[in-house]
């Protein structure tokens, strides 16, 4: 299901994202278990600070690392951290 | 070439710290050592700090506060006031008992991330007497209060012959709980399980019918309850890839400072685990003989030696292989491949003839007065 670009996303209560200095990247904690999460999935859950809608989030990634053409891949990424709960919609 | 793979290195990224091996609590299939009770010198607070600070340099992320019961230990807000500070997700593992609303703001005042508590079964005689405590309307009434100060809520079932048939209630409760995480342990026979194994082994068809129960509620309550299904491994064809390797991922602290490389291991005869009070986390990891002792396949028999899933399962569990064997170094009995397969086999037909049994031998509860006793 398509996620209208004017949802506001919001990281969950219940998941910490933090930076591992060991590992050399972020990663989702959660009970009793852990994410590691690549570079353009951790940039987009970052940036799921329940101020943001998912078309200002495109549009801050799109600026951030001087491209365009990212819709579809930063909504796909979204809708599975919807999936596993990492972040949730407000209205 | 499958089989040929290194055995894998890593730093900790599990620290499981036992505070305590006090419990109001008797469950029968507690993993605790059986001679618990005669390793009552506790480390102190600086000690765990010491250790969460050590571990947490060598990259351990995920900290386990258990016990027996952790609530005993008065220092519980200090221990995870730092090691929040120290970027730790932090799990409490309680039974709940003994848990205050007031208490429960504390600690997430002071940092904590979540807590795991444990109901013995959906009904109220059934858990008291398997906890042996009056104890179920209190865990329930922890649990609400756990969900209603913002807490991910894991709550977990210990799965046996005296509450498989009960598998429908316990997803019920769970859902009616509000719990973000179903664990349903099936009981794994170590410590007092492994004394009570003839009392507490299902049949494979009790576990063949409670798996299908949970795992049809997994649908129903998709997207609001994870449930977690840990397997009973003695019907399985292959073991489990123990502690996810020796050595690797998992550190255990028990209350006295022994480090180990799992929670059992201090049954491994001649393992001479070292304790943190004598030598730092690193050390520890990387120097000790009982971390390096399974480290590598040089240790293993015929069939594991030359078999190309050594790799993946590493042998299975050690200590298993002990308990059901004899012999530490032997492949985990579980597998189908190990010469001593019909150990296995024999203890689900005891199990099943005591269950039959009109008279059943009773349960050994974990408690002080059976530790020392069972140890003399």
């Amino acid at each position: 299901m398509a996620i209208a670009p004017d949802t506001r996303l919001a990281f969950s209560p219940l998941h910490r994202l933090q930076w591992e200095e060991s590992q050399n990247k972020y990663v989702i904690l959660y009970p009793e278990g852990m994410v590691e999460l690549n570079l353009p999935a951790a940039e987009t859950l970052k940036l799921c600070d329940g101020t943001l809608t998912l078309k200002e989030i495109v549009l801050a990634l799109e600026t951030q690392f001087e491209t365009s053409g990212l819709w579809d891949d930063i909504e796909e990424l979204v809708h599975s951290a919807l999936e596993h709960g990492w972040i949730r919609t407000l209205s | 070439m499958a089989g040929s793979e290194p055995y894998p290195r890593g730093n900790p990224r599990w620290l499981l710290a036992e505070l305590t091996y006090a419990c109001p609590l008797q469950c029968p299939y507690c993993s605790n050592p059986i001679d618990y009770a005669k390793h009552s010198n506790e480390l102190s607070t600086d000690d765990w700090l010491r250790v969460f600070t050590e571990a947490r340099a060598m990259g351990a992320v995920q900290l386990g506060l258990s016990g027996g019961e952790p609530l005993i230990r008065k220092d519980l807000p200090e221990l995870i006031r730092h090691a929040r500070g120290l970027g730790y997700y932090i799990n409490l593992i309680t039974s709940g008992y003994g848990l205050s609303e007031e208490k429960i703001v504390a600690l997430k005042e002071a940092g904590l991330d979540h807590i795991q508590i444990s109901i013995q079964a959906p009904e109220a005689s059934l858990n008291n007497y398997l906890a042996g405590t009056e104890s179920f309307e209190e865990k329930k009434s922890v649990a609400r209060l756990i969900k209603k100060h913002g807490y991910p809520m894991v709550l977990c079932v210990v799965i046996h012959r005296e509450n498989i048939h009960l598998m429908q209630e316990i997803l019920e409760m769970a859902e009616e709980l509000g719990a973000d995480y179903l664990e349903l342990a099936n009981t794994q026979y170590y410590g007092w399980a492994h004394i009570n194994r003839d009392q507490l082994l299902p049949s494979k068809e009790q576990f063949e019918q409670a798996e299908a129960i949970a795992q049809a509620y997994k649908e129903k309550v998709k997207g609001r309850m994870k449930i977690y299904y840990v397997v009973p491994d003695l019907y399985e064809d292959r073991p489990k890839a123990c502690m996810n390797g020796w050595g690797t991922t998992f550190l255990t602290v028990a209350p006295d400072g022994m480090a180990l490389p799992c929670h059992e291991a201090r049954i491994l005869p001649g393992l001479n685990c070292p304790n943190v009070k004598d030598m730092s986390i690193r050390e520890i990891w990387e120097e000790s003989d009982a971390f390096n002792r399974f480290r590598n396949f040089e240790w293993m028999q015929e069939p594991c030696k030359t078999c190309p899933e050594k790799t993946k399962d590493f042998g299975g569990c050690r200590c298993q292989a002990f308990l059901m064997t004899g012999d530490m170094n032997a492949t985990d009995p579980v597998c189908s491949l190990s010469p001593k397969r019909s150990v296995v086999k024999d203890a689900i037909e005891h199990a099943a003839i005591s269950a039959k049994e009109p008279n059943q031998k009773p349960l050994v509860f974990r408690n002080s007065k059976n530790s020392k006793l069972l140890d003399s």
